[in-house]
């Protein structure tokens, strides 16, 4: 699905290399986990994927499903497939949420060469999905994110990855600021979405949304670079012991 | 002071090249006050404080420079579906054939040719009354020269709560016109108009309007100056509105090479609400694009409220200007004033300069104005984009995003829909 080969990644503005050589392979149906601690490049890489300003590639590339998406522009990626659930999600006040994600929704769909959707099938689309994620019609309403708590933000985000139905997700520490009840609503939201056409990435600090969206395969981020894969049982590690003994083991 | 022998000059020069119609002699000596009055100031130049942001060489030139006529393709009229009574003006002449007929029920329209032209008409308490008591603090030169030569016009007297708004619609169809209209609208007591203007009106446009609204009396204006591009336009509304009276006002502006709206509202009764408000969109590509606002609110009277809300959308070295002030008499307790202005600029050669002025003599008032000039926000837009929507598209999302707050000072919302229609279709046709 993903396919991350030797990416080294500097700031544009600045000669600092966040990313050393990124080396990783997500497969179709599969879900997995960087964690790391701060300042390993793990937001960082999943700006580069998304195609943020500000990030120069130096060297290596990306390729989701046979297509080297370095050089698109973030629609076309998005219109390829690729979803990036923010860890701060942007406020964007005046624009409703319904008719953002409408505007979304119809410009990949007229990307891809495929058909609009009609107002009155994208309605009883996103009002089942809004349902599942306990969105009411006020919140799709109300201007994108304006006056959201954080957790409603988080909702939303997965509110739209539900109704993009990308092919590659990539979750940017969803957790944080989640209490454990909110928590769960947005894991089970990821959860309804696992399928085996689609893969996830999901970054994070903490094992516990490890509990909730179980991982197939775990990696440990350090210094721009995946230093050690695994099996969830390395997540349960870094819970128990935290990073210092594997990143000295690796050292 | 004396006049500098060039203003006298470049006055003279526009004088020469206009004659003053015909009328009634309480027309004629109107017209020769205003003619007075314009001799005194002189026409304005660049020198001038109050045009220092907006050159009027163009709008006081004998002659004016042509305008091509802009093709709207196969775009609906303005407030089509909207019913309405239509009065049109081509090039500033009235056409009757294209126009409803003036008859409607609360209230009286005539044609100001030929109001002045009657020994005794209500007109005659209006016409260029307001537009004189308009002329202090700041002289406003354009205006008396309008009320001096306009050559037609309508008045409107509302009686009652009229059904329907009366909408004057401006087509361009010759590139050298150079029009000149005086409109006159009386609301009286706990009446009810709306009027709607549309359309570019002519290659050089003055237009003049004095409203005055009596107690409890309601006065709505909704107005969009069409896109060509090269068009001129100089306008004046001079309000003066009494006790518990309505007086809300919006403007659309896209495209033309330079427009000056000026607002001066007087509000003289206590309990009133005077709102203007105003969105343009400037993309200086097709020739230059320069728009000014220019707003003058008295207010004269205790407990009343007012609001300016200016939005201007800027790219392609377009030019923007707001000019607004609040004045807060001795004695007009529990004002409260309201002023923004706002700019986004699209690129980095595009400027907005804003003048927001308070000058307060009451001590029991709330008056707020802001002003700010930014740039299209890069977070925002990345977001959208990261969603799939293009990058023009989501800028044309977050354009509308920014207007919205003056678009939602249109109280109907029919005619609110109307303009927000037109305005995402002009931002779609704009990328082709």
């Amino acid at each position: 699905m993903l396919s991350i080969k030797n990416l080294h990644v500097k700031l544009e503005e600045e000669d600092k290399q966040i990313l050393k050589g990124v080396d990783l392979t997500v497969e179709s149906g599969k879900v997995h986990a960087i964690m790391g601690p701060n300042g390993s490049g793990k937001s960082t890489l999943s700006y580069v994927l998304s195609g943020r300003d500000g990030y120069e590639v130096t060297e290596g590339e990306a390729v989701l499903e046979g297509q080297d998406i370095l050089d698109m522009d973030p629609e076309e990626r998005a219109a390829a497939g690729l979803f990036l659930a923010f860890q701060y999600p942007v406020e964007i006040p005046g624009v409703g949420n319904m008719t953002f994600l409408r505007t979304a929704v119809n410009a990949q769909r007229k990307a891809r060469g495929e058909e609009e959707m009609s107002a009155a099938d994208f309605l009883k689309l996103i009002r089942e999905k809004a349902k599942a994620l306990k969105i009411d019609a006020d919140m799709l309403k109300r201007p994108v994110n304006v006056g959201f708590s954080g957790g409603e933000k988080k909702r939303n985000e997965i509110l739209q990855m539900a109704m993009l139905e990308p092919k590659m997700c990539i979750l940017d520490e969803t957790d944080s600021g989640l209490d454990v009840d909110a928590m769960k609503l947005v894991a089970e939201g990821v959860n309804a979405l696992r399928d085996a056409g689609r893969g996830f990435l999901v970054i994070t600090h903490y094992q516990r949304l490890l509990d909730h969206i179980k991982p197939d395969v775990v990696h440990i981020m350090a210094d721009g670079r995946i230093v050690k894969t695994g099996g969830p049982e390395l997540a349960l590690e870094v819970e128990e012991n935290g990073y210092g003994d594997i990143l000295a083991e690796v050292a | 002071m004396a006049l500098a022998q060039a203003k006298i000059d470049l006055t003279e020069a526009r004088l020469s090249r206009l004659e003053m119609p015909a009328g009634s002699s309480w027309a004629a000596e109107a017209r020769q006050g205003a003619a007075a009055r314009l001799r005194a100031s002189g026409l304005p130049t660049r020198r001038d404080e109050y045009w220092k942001f907006t050159d009027p060489a163009t709008l006081t030139a004998a002659e004016p420079p042509q305008a091509a006529i802009f093709e709207a393709r196969d775009e609906a009229p303005l407030y089509d579906g909207i019913d309405r009574l239509k009065l049109v003006f081509v090039d500033g002449v009235f056409d009757a054939a294209a126009s409803d007929d003036l008859t409607l029920e609360g209230v009286e329209i005539d044609l100001l040719a030929d109001a002045l032209a009657k020994d005794i008409h209500w007109a005659k308490d209006l016409y260029g009354v307001l537009e004189t008591r308009g002329q202090d603090p700041v002289a406003r030169p354009l205006a008396a020269l309008n009320t001096a030569y306009a050559t037609n016009g309508i008045v409107l007297r509302a009686t009652g709560k009229v059904s329907k708004p009366i909408n004057l619609i401006y087509l361009h169809n010759d590139v050298a016109s150079d029009a000149i209209l005086h409109h006159l609208v009386k609301i009286e007591e706990g009446a009810e108009v709306t009027v709607l203007e549309s359309g570019p009106a002519a290659a050089r446009f003055n237009k003049c309007m004095e409203i005055e609204v009596a107690d409890g009396g309601t006065f709505h204006h909704v107005r969009a100056q069409g896109r060509d591009h090269e068009r001129r336009a100089v306008t004046h509304m001079f309000s003066r509105i009494s006790s518990g009276s309505t007086f809300k006002s919006f403007t659309l502006t896209a495209n033309g090479v330079l427009t000056r709206n000026e607002n001066i509202i007087e509000i003289v009764g206590d309990d009133a609400v005077a709102h203007v408000a105003g969105a343009a969109l400037g993309d200086g590509a097709r020739g230059a694009f320069h728009h000014d606002d220019t707003v003058f609110i008295t207010h004269d009277a205790e407990r009343c409220e007012s609001r300016q809300v200016f939005k201007k959308v800027l790219r392609n070295r377009a030019e923007g200007v707001f000019q607004g002030k609040i004045l807060v008499r001795q004695g007009a307790q529990k004002t409260d004033g309201y002023q923004i202005s706002q700019a986004l600029l699209l690129d980095e050669d595009s400027s907005f300069q804003a003048k927001p002025e308070l000058e307060i003599y009451a001590d029991d008032v709330i008056c707020s104005h802001g002003s700010t000039t930014g740039a299209i926000d890069e977070d925002g837009l990345f977001y959208l984009r990261s969603r799939g929507v293009p990058e023009d598209k989501a800028t044309d999302l977050l354009v509308l995003a920014f207007l919205a707050e003056a678009i939602e000072e249109i109280e109907d919302e029919r005619l609110r829909e109307d303009i927000l229609l037109r305005l995402q279709q002009w931002l779609e046709r704009r990328r082709g």
